[in-house]
């Protein structure tokens, strides 16, 4: 008691210079406040609405109360409004989970190396490397994605190569999962060679040669030494690839001949021809929690890392 | 088997680019020695360690471990350890588990790998600490642990690059009488390498000076330090005075020789056989002054005198030429010979060396 007295008069002192400070860093981060809040935070809240909202009876939807958004993911409602196991939704977000992983599998298979390789070239090198590695993000997406519809499609690149080397004519590699999964792959790669890189590049040269001094051969420095310690980096680019690659559109819809849906191309049906925006709005918030749970997984598994002694 | 010869390095050669590291290298080590290779930065230490080790490939001349050609053999495959300059300690990995990487690496079945490995622990005093990570330890311990490393799976040689550099003083010390304590317990051929030569001569049962790329002297630290074969490793070892002398006449390793201040002495002269202008090298504490001066002597001003507390370092002028001196304080009255006094200044002619030009 006699302590807090003895403190308060210096806490009266530093009060004023505290409550300015205060005011400083809420007027000056008030512009980033607003445009994270309107641009970020509220659309997802009116996704939230949305998706729990009663779909109009001529698309559009009522602010009433209703789970049918979500229902729908699950079950078909009968003629006489019963309720009918349907797997047809959750294939569709299966086949997305599986996709997405194997884009992100791929990805790290090849990006490892490639960030390795360019990690040990010489200092000018590099930054022309690493340049181009990102030179793809400067044409449009859709574009890229067009051209390879050029190279795998009937009559294009490849077929036709391969036609010269005796395989049969009028080939098509196009609109199957394969082409989805190749240009998906390849718009990600950058993504995931970039904190690849970081990582091995800031990897200590030295510890690769005391692992061979210590008998480790390729194989077991790079299991024990390269990869533990550019973790960090690899999980960022997981991330980077795999959460952008569950909501991939253009690539299924292109590539995969929009055929066989993913849930980006699910969302975008719901909201265009669909003309069912709450239940568009379900499986967006259901993508999105998924997501979450992914991301919280692994930040837990990395705190736990870091916390071991 | 073992080779009487653990590290034969023939004519060896390396260029960077245009830069030549080394120049035809030659020299070879025994077993259970304690091997120094002294010089100054830049003269292809590091390289010709890590030739050994396997890092480097020499461009041409080979390195032979035991009598086994190993230019073509990859790091992991070679009976060699090394301790890094900056110990290379893996951050991930607890103390135990760096130690006992290289036993795991070699096959080691678990029992034996847990025993060695509290064993080296043990050997160098880390043994509570085994559960913790290399990155909150001190210099002297992670020092330590890459030493218990690089030794646990018994190395036929085990190779040190400026291992004490990072060290403060004091450590630096007591860890020259722990390595040279572990290489006489384990009977490992160390090859070290330092530009300090006060640890070279400290250390090593024998010393290659480089210098310029090139193998300048070999031999024990008495022989590098009172028998330099040249200038080179006169200058780097040690301080010396060095004298324009001509030689007048040679015989027999002695050559007869006149100082540049007019006095003609007789001193050993390895290897001189040409007549005319070279070097005399005469270290300062060689130097005797006051009544104090024995063997050749001749008579000097004091022109500067540093107090050390056990030495005085004392700068003559002898007609002209300038000499550094240094005498021991031996007794209470030791340092008794003032600034600008002209005294008998002396040395031994055996304590001199004719050096080339
Ligand atoms: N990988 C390399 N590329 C180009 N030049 C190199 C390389 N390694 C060494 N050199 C050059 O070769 C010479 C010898 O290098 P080295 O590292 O062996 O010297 P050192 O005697 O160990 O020196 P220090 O005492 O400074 O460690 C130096 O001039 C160095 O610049
Ligand atoms: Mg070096």
């Amino acid at each position: 008691m006699t302590d807090s007295a003895l403190n308060a008069p210096a806490r009266l002192e530093r009060a004023p210079r505290a409550r300015l400070w205060h005011d400083l860093s809420f007027w000056g981060l008030l512009p980033s406040r607003l445009l994270m809040g309107f641009a970020l935070i509220l659309p997802i809240f009116i996704i939230a609405a949305v998706s729990v909202a009663t779909r109009g009876a001529y698309g559009g939807f009522t602010w009433d109360f209703n789970l049918a958004g979500y229902s729908q993911i699950l079950f078909n409602e009968g003629w006489t409004g019963e309720l009918e196991f349907t797997p047809q939704y959750l294939l569709i977000i299966g086949r997305t989970f599986l996709l997405a992983g194997a884009t992100t599998l791929i990805c790290l298979l090849f990006a490892v190396p490639v960030a390795y390789f360019i990690s040990r070239q010489p200092a000018n090198r590099k930054a022309i490397l690493v340049y181009l590695v990102t030179l793809p993000f400067w044409v449009s997406m859709i574009l890229r994605v067009y051209a390879w519809m050029i190279i795998l499609g009937k009559d294009g690149t490849l077929p036709s190569l391969l036609e010269q080397f005796g395989f049969p004519a009028g080939m098509s590699f196009m609109f199957n999962d394969g082409a989805t999964l190749t240009a998906m792959v390849y718009t990600a790669m950058p993504l995931m060679v970039l904190p690849v890189f970081a990582s091995i590049e800031k990897l200590d040269g030295t510890l690769i040669e005391a692992s061979h001094d210590l008998y480790g051969d390729r194989w077991v420095t790079l299991r024990r030494v390269i990869l533990p310690l550019t973790a960090p980096g690899l999980v960022a680019g997981a991330i980077l690839v795999f959460v952008p690659a569950l909501g991939a559109v253009l690539e299924p819809t292109l590539m995969g001949g929009g055929k066989q849906m993913m849930m980006g191309s699910l969302i975008q049906l719901q909201f265009g021809g669909g003309r069912n925006w709450p239940f568009g709005a379900a499986i967006a918030m259901t993508l999105m929690a998924l997501v979450m749970l992914f991301l919280i997984d692994t930040a837990l598994r990395a705190a736990r890392r870091e916390a071991r002694p | 088997m073992t080779h009487a010869k653990a590290i034969e390095v023939q004519s060896v050669s390396k260029h960077f680019g245009a830069y030549q590291a080394l120049k035809s290298v030659s020299f070879h080590i025994a077993s259970n020695e304690f091997f120094t290779m002294l010089g100054p930065s830049g003269c292809g230490k590091t390289t010709l360690l890590r030739m050994l080790a396997g890092f480097e490939n020499p461009d041409t001349g080979s390195i032979l471990l035991n009598g086994q050609e190993v230019v073509s053999i990859p790091p992991h495959k070679r009976r060699v350890n090394t301790v890094f300059q900056s110990y290379a300690l893996f951050p991930h990995m607890t103390l135990e588990q760096n130690v006992a990487y290289g036993l795991e690496n070699l096959g080691w079945e678990k029992g034996r790998i847990k025993n060695r490995v509290g064993e080296m622990l043990e050997r160098v005093h880390m043994s509570a600490m085994a559960t913790r990570k290399p990155t909150k330890l001190s210099g002297g311990q992670r020092q330590r642990i890459a030493l218990a490393r690089a030794l646990a799976p018994e190395p036929e040689v085990l190779l040190l690059d400026e291992p004490l550099s990072a060290l403060d003083l004091k450590l630096r010390q007591a860890m020259r009488d722990e390595l040279r304590t572990l290489q006489r317990d384990t009977g490992i051929t160390f090859v070290f390498v330092t530009h300090d030569q006060e640890e070279a001569l400290d250390m090593s049962d024998r010393i290659a000076v480089l210098g310029g790329g090139e193998v300048q002297q070999i031999g024990t630290p008495t022989e590098i330090y009172e028998e330099p074969v040249n200038r080179f490793v006169a200058d780097f070892v040690g301080e010396t005075n060095f004298l324009d002398i001509e030689v007048l006449e040679t015989l027999g390793g002695q050559a007869t020789v006149r100082t540049p201040f007019g006095l003609d002495i007789t001193v050993p002269a390895a290897g001189i056989t040409a007549k005319g202008r070279a070097t005399l090298s005469v270290r300062p504490e060689k130097i005797n002054l006051g009544n104090q001066a024995q063997g050749i002597t001749f008579e000097g001003r004091v022109t500067n005198k540093n107090y050390m507390g056990g030495y005085t370092h004392y700068t003559l002028d002898v007609a002209g030429t300038e000499l550094r001196a240094s005498r021991r304080n031996a007794s209470r009255e030791g340092d008794t010979i003032p600034l600008g006094a002209t005294v008998p200044v002396g040395f031994v002619a055996g304590s001199a060396r004719v050096l080339a030009v």
